[in-house]
């Protein structure tokens, strides 16, 4: 049995990224944070099956993400965050402008197919490369690619992005949300 | 399979060149940035969070069982 603290530390340091993608895929905290515990119980359990010197970030997403689609087979997004949960865990409490901003593009990124949303967060903002995508949601590179560029140009109509300017102040975005404007 | 060389962005996974996808027009480089970012704001806004108390008992008390079988358990805080 590998009980390496290692990979517990391993583990523990993937919750955070863990943890962004759960909500973007559930857009429900308590769901999400349910299905990370669920997610490093699996992990723990079938630690041997880790190949050490691999990947661990991409093993664990793609125990959530297996975890999540079986679910999701049942629940639908029944309980997407009506009642807020969502904005109210939000650590920032950026001004308003900024606040709907973020809101709009957040509820645009909720109404992408899920094969698309997944493979836009993957690779977006998760930091993973296409290949290492490719092998979370068990399909083609090409595959990945498509859906990324499907991804953005859909949210592009959803948020009527005509021009840059429409995207709004992303030097006031920035600033609040790099953490700069500490209140 | 190969990825494509990318024109020089290196900061940037999204910045691959789009073509045009059924009817909608190619976006632009600079959209695909701003798209990047916003995306980015959301993800990070959690993971900045780090990570919540539950996750780290959770890992010591599996920690910790697992380390019983073992003799001296150095784990002995709290």
């Amino acid at each position: 049995m590998n009980r390496d603290p290692a990979v517990r530390d391993a583990m523990l340091a993937a919750v955070p990224s863990l943890r962004a993608f759960a909500i973007s895929l559930s857009a429900n905290i308590d769901r999400a944070d349910d299905l990370v515990q669920e997610t490093l119980l699996r992990a723990w359990a079938n630690i041997d099956s880790f190949e050490p010197g691999t990947n661990m970030s991409a093993w664990l997403f793609t125990i959530l993400r297996n975890l999540f689609r079986s679910e999701y087979r049942k629940r639908r997004r029944e309980v997407a965050d009506s009642d807020g949960s969502y904005a109210d865990s939000m650590r920032t409490q950026p001004e308003q402008s900024s606040r709907v901003e973020f809101e709009e593009f957040r509820e645009a990124l909720a109404k992408l197919p899920e094969d698309q949303r997944e493979a836009l967060i993957l690779v977006g903002a998760s930091g993973f490369s296409y290949e290492e995508t490719a092998q979370i949601c068990g399909c083609a590179i090409g595959t990945i690619k498509s859906r990324v560029n499907r991804a953005r140009t859909r949210l592009a109509e959803l948020l009527s992005i005509e021009s840059i300017e429409d995207l709004g102040p992303d030097r006031e975005l920035r600033a609040v949300f790099s953490g700069g404007t500490g209140r | 399979m190969r990825e494509r060389k990318q024109p020089s962005q290196p900061d940037e996974n999204m910045s691959v060149t789009t073509r045009p996808v059924g009817s909608g027009p190619a976006l632009n480089r600079d959209i695909q940035t701003k798209i990047g970012q916003q995306l980015r704001a959301v993800y990070d806004d959690i993971v900045d969070q780090g990570v919540p108390d539950r996750f780290v008992d959770l890992l010591r008390d599996l920690d910790r069982e697992a380390f019983k079988m073992e003799p001296g358990d150095k784990d002995s805080a709290e």
